[in-house]
């Protein structure tokens, strides 16, 4: 049996519902998932250098010092937070409250100003330790 | 015979099935998000403090109990809960059945395996001279 050429879900995003805020931030929930899950191994690389040697350690030093290296830890920094302050917003769900469509919306804007301020603080006091 | 056939409609409606489960993954998840709000705050703090940090730094740093015993807890709670999405992500997205199966495996198996290369170098460090 053949299936039925049905749209798929993700790819009925701006071609059938409209684009809004609520359904961006839930595909950006999935996005900065993946993105962390990404940045694991790196992590995972990190703690065994530290535990190998200098030289090993000297390697993974100077990746995440590199500008690609800079440019992902700014990426996972963003992921996190954001990650974080919506994974809240939807424990807070969870527990049955905020359903209410100006509540969804108010935590929305909340998780994009504090995962965007978050970040900010961070990432800057990051780069200040650093020196 | 259908199968279907011998259970009453009551029962059909309110019987849980062959499996008998199912909310595991959905309560997992949730419950190693909420570990990972004080476990991921911590360590994103502790990764901000050691910047730019060199090995001593470090090995200092994982050389104390709670850091190290924290930090494994971290790497426990992160790739379970990473583990769990990327199983959704997977079988919302691979339609193909065999690619699906092998997919959500090989996933698994490299997450278990980083999450003990993870804790391993962690307790090498902490019990380290």
């Amino acid at each position: 049996m053949t299936p039925a050429e049905r749209p798929l879900s993700p790819f009925q995003l701006g071609t059938i519902y409209k684009l809004q805020l609520t359904s961006m931030l839930s595909l950006n929930h999935r996005a900065t998932g993946i993105f962390l899950s990404v940045g694991s191994p790196f992590l995972v690389w990190w703690l065994v250098a530290a535990a190998t040697g200098d030289h090993a350690f000297a390697a993974a030093r100077w990746f995440f010092g590199s500008w690609l290296g800079l440019l992902m830890l700014l990426g996972w920094t963003f992921s996190f937070f954001y990650h974080l302050c919506n994974g809240i917003r939807h424990l807070v769900w969870d527990a049955g409250y905020g359903f209410e469509l100006r509540t969804a919306y108010a935590s929305g804007w909340t998780v994009v100003a504090a995962s965007g301020a978050l970040t900010v603080i961070a990432y800057a006091a990051g780069l200040l330790v650093r020196g | 015979m259908d199968r279907q056939q011998l259970r009453s409609p009551l029962g059909r409606a309110v019987g849980p099935g062959s499996a008998k489960e199912g909310v595991e993954h959905w309560w997992a998840q949730r419950v190693t998000a909420v570990a990972l709000i004080l476990l991921g705050l911590w360590f994103a703090a502790s990764l901000v403090a050691l910047a730019g940090a060199d090995r001593a730094q470090v090995l200092r740093w994982l050389h104390e109990p709670l850091p190290a015993i924290l930090t494994i807890l971290t790497v426990i709670a992160l790739f379970y809960h990473g583990a769990l999405g990327l199983q959704v992500v997977i079988e919302d997205y691979v339609h193909s059945e065999w690619l699906k199966i092998s997919s959500l495996v090989v996933m698994r198996l490299v997450s278990v395996a980083l999450a003990v290369a993870g804790i391993f170098a962690v307790l090498r460090i902490a019990f380290g001279g």
